[in-house]
Formats: structure tokens, C-alpha cells, sequence
């Protein structure tokens, strides 16, 4: 019904929690350094794609299915006092649980992101000897 | 249906990504990234509903299909705006000043 109302929800957070991020990397120009853990606003760059993604297509679903329209109230369950309550226990349900699964998804992602990078031989940039 | 039309686009979109990377001119990396939250919050949608209400997991009907679809074609779009207005191979660039 309304359902992709929380993860919609999550992703204007992560989004502007992302750009934060990507503001202090820039100023501390840690944003190609390994040392920074690697690119956090990368990392929540992957998870603010699945958010929003996920958001748009399942909208298009609810348009689909006649349970989202163009004109207020918007969603059809609040024209009708009796779907108010079937619409918030699913946004509290399979809601909740969209937004939880994905993010668990990302966690995985980071982590063995994050395990793979450490495998990765630091190079270091030597200064060419020789010439004039 | 369409969550199985949907997991296959991601699929395809990831494995296409893969070949490519690291280079990721085209953003197919974002593209599969939209495919799988979808499908992912699908998932959810069709476990939980078949524990709650029970039923058949997968919906095998055309309204099903347009509607996997449709979803692909949706987010071939937005991924096909998103890719020219960033430009990345600078073509709108060069054209816009011819």
C-alpha cells in the first residue's frame, strides 16, 4: 500500500548524510587515500542507488497497482478510514523490513568491500632517479 | 513475475558492469545498483506476504510480466537520462556547440 514510504524515508537521510561525508573528505583530502578506510561517500553512494532505486521502481508498482496516485491524498488507503490501519501495519512491517534487509545487504558489501581492500598491496610512489 | 524479471535485469546489468570495471564510463554500476534494491525490497515484499497470507510466491500472469517490464524499461530511463545529462563521454558537449 505505502510500503516504500520507509525506504524512501532512509534514502533522503543516507543521501544527506553522504553529502556530509563527501564534504569532510574533501576538506581533509582523504578521498583517495586507503587510510580513510577508502571512500565512505563511495560506500554510501552504493547504498543511497539501492534505496532510491528500489523507491522509484516499487512506486511505479503502487502506480501499477492503483495504490498511488497523482491527486491528494495520494495514497488510495486514506481515502477509505478502514485501509488506514492495514496501510501503517504494512508500512511497519514489510516497510521496515525493506529498509532493514537492504541495509544489511550494504553492511555485507562494505565489510567484504572493506576485507578486500585491506588484501590490496599499499603502492607508494617513488621519485624517479636519474636524468640531467 | 516481475521480481524474477527484475533479479535477472540486475543480473545481466551486474555481470555487464564486471566486465567493464574498473572503468564504469556508462554508470552500469548505478544501474544494477537501482535493479538490486528493487529487487531486494521485493523479496521482502513476497516473503513476508507469503508468511502472513500465504498463497503462490510468484505471480505467473501477463499483468505481472508488463509489469516486470515496465519496471526495466522505467529504469533503463532514468539511467539513460542520468547518463546524458552527466555526459561522460562529452558528446552532448560537442554537439550543442556545432
Amino acid at each position: 500500500m505505502a510500503c516504500f514510504l520507509v525506504p524512501a524515508g532512509e534514502a533522503i537521510v543516507t543521501t544527506v548524510i553522504q553529502k556530509v561525508v563527501e564534504n569532510n573528505e574533501k576538506k581533509s583530502g582523504a578521498a583517495n587515500t586507503r587510510e580513510s578506510g577508502g571512500k565512505w561517500s563511495q560506500r554510501l553512494g552504493w547504498l543511497n542507488k539501492m534505496l532510491w532505486g528500489g523507491v522509484m521502481l516499487l512506486a511505479l508498482e503502487h502506480i501499477w497497482h492503483g495504490e498511488v496516485v497523482p491527486w491528494p491524498p495520494f495514497l488510495t488507503a486514506m481515502q477509505n478510514p478502514a485501509d488506514v490501519a492495514p496501510m501503517l501495519h504494512e508500512i511497519a512491517t514489510i516497510g521496515v523490513g525493506m529498509a532493514v534487509f537492504v541495509t544489511v545487504v550494504w553492511v555485507l558489501m562494505v565489510i567484504i568491500a572493506e576485507a578486500k581492500s585491506r588484501t590490496i598491496p599499499q603502492v607508494k610512489a617513488k621519485p624517479v632517479a636519474g636524468g640531467a | 513475475m516481475f521480481l524474477i524479471m527484475t533479479a535477472l535485469a540486475a543480473v545481466i546489468a551486474t555481470v555487464i558492469w564486471y566486465a567493464n570495471a574498473p572503468e564504469d564510463k556508462y554508470k552500469v554500476g548505478m544501474l544494477s545498483l537501482f535493479l538490486w534494491g528493487a529487487t531486494l525490497m521485493w523479496l521482502v515484499d513476497h516473503v513476508m506476504a507469503y508468511l502472513m497470507e500465504g498463497g503462490e510466491f510468484f505471480e505467473l500472469n501477463l499483468d505481472a510480466t508488463m509489469l516486470g517490464l515496465s519496471v526495466i524499461v522505467l529504469a533503463l530511463i532514468v539511467w539513460m537520462l542520468i547518463l546524458v545529462i552527466s555526459d561522460p563521454k562529452g558528446t552532448l558537449k560537442k554537439v550543442l556547440k556545432t
